[in-house]
């Protein structure tokens, strides 16, 4: 998928208009923020899980090459195989020839942040494969042509009605308007691609080190399908997603759903183990797990460790205040909202980001949910320190951050430029505000600006009580 | 109203740059309150701005060039307290860690960061001044915006209610979302313009439906940005900083409010 945060700002002023994106936003920052809220509060131990899942993520990142390997030696024991891809090209080569030495025509796709993330759809369409997205939302977006717009309701920014509308486009009539209907149209639809596919391809919540599991936690049971009806299962998972042991999992598991849809718990967590094995019933001949860097091993060297906490819920997102004004298309690429903004411009380059890590009034709502406590907020703004230092920011920007350092730390120079802005404020003003003014428009073209009372604090207080 | 003690904590109050040049009566009320608590309350002149405009827009060399000042001129005071969580938040988490690297200034940073206070939770937590409000009367339907920095940075969520729980005559109604970020964030909201109009908006509707005729809070910048649209909007809803509602000096115009009664 083509990168395109370079045109965040057109981008989110077009969102702020699209009357039908800001009502499916409403509904959604509603549900998801109100059931989150119930879920941590029903479970005492919440706040006590978030801080052990942090640390169990920290230790895992400081040890992350022995838990990879274990991996790896579990699932090669178990029959299946690991690649190691370095980055999105390597990844998709990869897979491409997993899909090619099957002479795959078909590939189910279960939902994977990750195959977006190295454009995978793009690469198996190119070479003749017919790819169908199996989770109702991502199989929405596919029937749009548009890229997620959420990281686990990647088609929250539809309708129902729109939905309706490319449902009948795609599937003929009659139009459904009642959401059973629809979701089971889709379910009649998918069904017959389960059954023919070659390959599924599904993402990994957690991969398990001591037993060589992939897990998938899913609401709709497609990633099952997906998984143990084609002939052959890939995952696809970043580096990160790897957990010591079984109870490890059950940890993560607690968090997730609560945080992610405020749920107790998914409908659907299934565990994969290496292919069918002598005597079952189902399973795919061949497993194979593709291991995707991508950036990660870099950001696990540097400042931006605790982002590789990240577990995918959502809940940054779901309660962004900047997020739910623009939705997630505004940013640009795959992963939107504040882990978005952190993630783009670490794996993509700080060219071409720069607003990402600047729409953002790091109000920190976003760091207090987040259910492995990573700061956000902070992670931002650390970003905002490598374009100052690269000089990526606006050169106006710096100028005036370099005046505003040479009279701040001149404290009768500041004063005076403060005398003069009172006066000056107040002459502009008319009844007490300022309606217009030309070098703030950014605020006066929705706000009045009050009129200073004509003379500073520090004035008043110097005259009232003379010298301290 | 207590008598200034002599004997209480001297405290050198941060003038905001904000608060300075806007509004002169949140110092003032600061002030009061502050002496009527009994502390002894001293404004060192040579003050300016806390570096958080720098800090927050990448530039580390300048927040720590206003760091190094601030710490300079506050460190003799036993405390440092400012009518407003954003700056005060700045001084108490992000000073230690502009300096994680510096041992000649980590320690100075953190000494002061450690006596460092937002106004209203130093009255009730640091002070136990719950009654800071006594004798106070302002009659109106209220709701609070619980400014960000404050909430999230330095856990001000009850004091201020508290506080003006003892104000005769004033009556709280919370907002949905009180706890949403108002779409301020300093330099966000000339950057993001409509973005930020957009949050805005979405908070002055929340005010409006809670039937408050009066909106408070704690931070000014979050105050004018509110204030100022809903000025704009021609809404009637009056916007105080808490401070002057509990010193009893809130009977002036609010903030963006017109100073002549008819346009």
């Amino acid at each position: 998928m083509e990168m395109r945060s370079a045109e965040f700002k057109e981008r989110a002023v077009f969102a702020i208009h699209d009357a039908s994106l800001q009502q499916a936003l409403g509904k959604a920052r509603g549900g998801f923020v109100g059931k989150r809220a119930q879920q941590a509060a029903e479970l005492p131990e919440f706040e006590q899980l978030r801080e052990e899942a942090k640390n169990l993520k920290n230790e895992i990142l400081t040890n992350l090459d022995h838990y990879l390997e274990r991996y790896e030696a579990a699932v090669t024991a178990a029959g299946g195989q690991v690649h190691w891809a370095r980055d999105a090209a390597e990844a998709r080569e990869i897979i491409l020839g997993i899909c090619k030495h099957v002479e795959a025509k078909s590939v189910t796709k279960g939902k994977s942040m990750v195959s977006e993330e190295i454009g995978l759809n793009e690469a198996l369409i190119e070479n003749g494969m017919e790819v169908v997205e199996t989770d109702l939302g991502e199989y929405i977006i596919q029937l749009a042509h548009e890229p997620p717009s959420h990281i686990i309701a990647p088609a929250v920014h539809k309708t129902k009605d729109q939905v309706s509308d490319l449902f009948l486009a795609a599937h003929g009539g009659p139009r459904k308007t009642e959401v059973a209907d629809l979701v089971n149209e889709a379910r009649q639809v998918l069904r017959d691609k389960y059954f023919r596919a070659d390959v599924g391809i599904t993402g990994g919540n957690y991969l398990v080190a001591e037993t060589g599991s992939s897990v998938i936690v899913t609401n709709e049971g497609n990633g099952d399908l997906t998984q143990t009806l084609a002939r052959v299962h890939i995952v696809t998972a970043g580096i990160e997603r790897v957990v010591p042991t079984l109870d490890d999992v059950s940890l993560f598991l607690r968090l997730l759903a609560r945080s992610a849809t405020g749920q107790e718990t998914e409908t659907y967590t299934t565990y994969s183990t290496g292919p069918r094995r002598t005597g079952d019933l189902d399973g795919p001949q061949e497993y194979h797990v593709v291991l995707v860097d991508n950036g990660r091993s870099r950001m696990l060297a540097g400042r931006f460790r605790d982002m590789l906490r990240c577990i995918r819920c959502g809940a940054c997102m779901n309660h962004c205040p900047v997020y739910g004004s623009i939705g997630g298309h505004a940013y640009g690429w795959v992963y939107p909202g504040p882990m978005g903004s952190v993630l783009t411009p670490l794996i993509k380059g700080m060219d071409n980001t720069y607003d990402l890590p600047n729409a953002c009034t790091l109000n920190g709502r976003c760091a207090s949910v987040c259910p492995v406590k990573i700061p956000l907020p902070d992670l931002l703004r650390e970003l905002r320190h490598l374009q100052h230092r690269q000089e990526l920011s606006p050169p106006m920007q710096r100028r005036a951050l370099s005046l505003w350092r040479f009279v701040a730390t001149r404290p009768k120079l500041y004063h005076a430029g403060e005398w003069v802005a009172t006066r000056l404020l107040k002459l502009l003003s008319s009844n007490g505000r300022i309606r217009n003014l030309m070098l703030a428009s950014g605020w006066t073209d929705a706000r009045d600006l009050p009129a200073p009372p004509g003379r500073t604090f520090l004035e008043q207080w110097q005259d009232q009580r003379g010298k301290p | 109203m207590a008598e200034t003690h002599t004997k209480g904590p001297r405290v050198g109050l941060f003038v905001t740059c904000l608060m300075n040049v806007f509004r002169p009566n949140v110092g003032f009320a600061a002030v009061k309150l502050l002496e009527q608590a009994g502390c002894a309350v001293e404004i060192p002149p040579d003050q300016t701005c806390c570096g958080q405009p720098g800090y927050n827009n990448g530039d580390y060399d300048a927040a720590r060039a206003l760091a190094r000042k601030v710490i300079t001129t506050f460190e003799r005071y036993d405390y440092i307290v400012g009518p407003s969580g954003s700056c005060m938040a700045t001084i108490r988490h992000d000073y230690p860690a502009l300096f994680e690297n510096d041992p000649d200034w980590l320690g100075r940073a953190q000494a002061l960061a450690d006596k460092s206070f937002e106004l209203l939770s130093f009255l009730h937590d640091e002070l136990g001044a719950t009654d800071a409000a006594a004798g106070v009367s302002h009659t109106a339907t209220v709701t609070y915006h619980d400014s960000c920095s404050g909430l999230r940075g330095l856990g001000i969520k009850g004091q201020p209610r508290a506080l003006l729980a003892g104000v005769a005559g004033l009556k709280l109604n919370e907002m949905e979302d009180s706890e949403v970020c108002c779409g301020f964030g300093g330099t966000f909201c000339v950057k993001y313009p409509e973005i930020s109009e957009k949050m805005v908006d979405d908070k002055v509707r929340n005010i409006l439906a809670s039937g408050a005729d009066t909106l408070l809070g704690g931070d000014l910048g979050c105050l004018m940005n509110i204030a100022g649209r809903l000025s704009r909007i021609n809404a009637p809803v009056k916007v105080y900083h808490t401070a002057e509602v509990l010193a009893g000096m809130a009977d002036g115009p609010g903030i963006a409010a017109a100073t002549k009664e008819s346009n």
